[in-house]
């Protein structure tokens, strides 16, 4: 694998928070086109993961490499930090998907317009656009919120648990716009829960537990002893853990 | 009898000062309130409203009532604040109202002090409560200024105001300006204060910022619309304090937040948008 269809290089990457790591010693690389879901207990670190990919979040240690500038990254976090008392209409919303190319001032043309449109039309929201987005369901919610990165058009996506309490119906749908994107070669990174999901449509998975467990093929790293190994993570923060000696090189 | 509404304006050149001042202070306020009430900062209003005072004494102090030292004073003195209680907030376990709070009682404290140093109640008066009846050529300028400032930059910076209310994450995942435009609002808030303190008061100020968004935001959910209504109530509530205190020989400064105090208590309870009538009698649901 050339460095040239690398989208992001991780080097010996550690993430965390005050200086406790929640993510230890990360050490790999994402490919170009990869479809990789990234999987693990809660607090094994697979949010900060991607908070560090997409630049919020500076490593503690060691080096996050992109290929391409930060705006090429389209990033749906958690769905619980979007204000949606905010009175703002779904098309609006949606609309935020253009910011890259229409930026502070420029004009929202006849061709965005029928832009916005089909990407309401891919995720099944036509006759949604004058409502606020107070009025939502989580799953309507989260389908504008695919609609916006339809938009935004960009190399790489990463999804932040996009599937957790939405219906059956929903996830198939938004899977599609997932697999959709993989057809069109773009990366998708996602945070999942489901293993059945990520076994049947993602070839790659990180498996992580603040430090990697396992990276590779999805078969062979959804393996039983991989994933006990997993479920041994520790917490529970040591209060008296030790500075971290391991090479940062 | 229309004759009472604009017979004192026709008069008396005073009123006619007083209603230009209002009305400037409220194209500028009006709009600032509604983004402030957006983004959960009615508070960190009233608070910078406050903290304006000791900069604006010591103007006062060094200069007596004169407007540039007791504008740039207060600039001086809201920015401080501002920025303090900011930083305050971000590298502390203290959240930025605790820390706005703190500030401001204590710059309150401050200024009464300080203008007590020098001046006499009168002179008092006027810092906490404002001389809308006696607005000269160059306070009216400062006025229409500020607000024609305040309505061009908001234009400027309206996808990112209202995008970082609503998801500050995506924001920062898609460009760098959340926090500029974070700071050049709080400068704009500042800037507004200032202006509304030579007329109504570092105690009322704030008044004509909050009290017409508030009301806004019971007729509308539509932030163009908020933004045009509280103008509106602003100018409204203007006019008509001016009148009551003319007529009624009420302090102007009180008349006028009293009035767009009642314009919020109406739009309370009859606001097509959550309004306490329309909560109470909501009519039968409907089909779908």
């Amino acid at each position: 694998m050339t460095l040239a269809s690398t989208v992001v290089r991780f080097d010996e990457v550690t993430l965390g928070y005050g200086r406790r790591p929640a993510v230890h010693h990360l050490d790999g690389e994402i490919p170009a086109g990869s479809l990789m879901a990234v999987v693990g207990p809660n607090g094994a670190g697979k949010s900060t993961l991607l908070k560090g990919i997409v630049g919020t979040l500076k490593p503690l240690d060691g080096h996050i490499r992109l290929k391409g500038p930060a705006s090429g990254i389209a990033y749906l976090p958690q769905a619980a930090e979007i204000d949606r008392s905010f009175p703002l209409s779904v098309y609006d919303l949606v609309a935020m998907g253009l910011w890259t190319r229409s930026g502070l001032f420029g004009g929202i043309s006849r061709r965005d317009r029928t832009r916005i449109e089909e990407a309401l039309a891919a995720v099944g929201l036509i006759g949604f656009e004058r409502r606020p987005i107070s009025t939502l369901s989580g799953g309507q919610m989260q389908r504008a919120l695919f609609a916006r990165l339809l938009l935004q058009d960009a190399p790489v996506i990463l999804l932040d648990e996009p599937f957790t309490a939405i219906d059956a119906k929903t996830t198939a749908d938004l899977l599609a716009l997932v697999r959709r994107w993989h057809d069109e070669s773009r990366t998708v990174v996602a945070v999942l829960h489901d293993l059945d999901m990520v076994r049947r449509t993602f070839p790659q998975t990180l498996l992580i537990a603040r430090e990697p467990v396992a990276w590779g093929e999805t078969g062979e790293v959804l393996s039983p002893e991989n994933l006990l190994r997993a479920r041994r993570m520790v917490e529970a923060h040591d209060p008296h853990a030790d500075v971290c000696h391991r090479s940062a090189a | 009898m229309l004759d009472l509404l604009y017979a004192p304006f026709a008069e008396f050149e005073f009123m006619q000062r007083a209603l230009v001042g209002v009305i400037a202070i409220a194209l500028g306020g009006g709009p600032v309130g509604v983004f402030l009430m957006l983004r959960r900062m009615s508070l960190t209003g009233d608070a910078m409203a406050h903290a304006i005072l000791p900069g604006a004494a010591v103007g006062y102090l060094l200069a007596g009532l004169s407007l540039p030292a007791m504008t740039v004073g207060g600039l001086f003195a809201g920015v401080i604040v501002a920025v303090a209680a900011g930083l305050v907030s971000r590298f502390t376990a203290l959240k930025e109202d605790a820390s706005l709070a703190a500030f401001y009682l204590l710059s309150l404290a401050l200024g009464v002090t300080i203008v007590s140093l020098r001046g006499s109640n009168v002179d008092l008066l006027h810092v906490l409560f404002g001389t809308v009846l006696a607005l000269d050529d160059s306070t009216l300028l400062l006025l229409a200024s500020i607000s024609t400032a305040t309505v061009l930059a908001l234009a400027v910076l309206y996808r990112p105001l209202v995008l970082e209310c609503v998801d500050p994450i995506f924001l920062r995942s898609v460009s760098r300006s959340g926090t500029p435009t974070h700071l050049i609002f709080l400068g704009l808030v500042v800037m507004n204060l200032v202006g509304g303190f030579h007329a109504l008061g570092t105690l009322l100020a704030v008044g004509m910022m909050m009290l017409p968004a508030a009301a806004s935001r019971f007729w509308t959910s539509d932030i163009t619309m908020m933004m045009i209504v509280s103008i509106a109530v602003g100018i409204v509530s203007g006019f008509s304090g001016l009148l009551l205190s003319f007529h009624a020989e009420l302090p102007a400064g009180p008349a006028i937040i009293l009035s767009a105090g009642a314009i919020y208590v109406v739009s309370l309870v009859l606001g097509r948008e959550g309004g306490l009538l329309w909560l109470a009698w909501p009519g039968r649901h409907l089909e779908a």
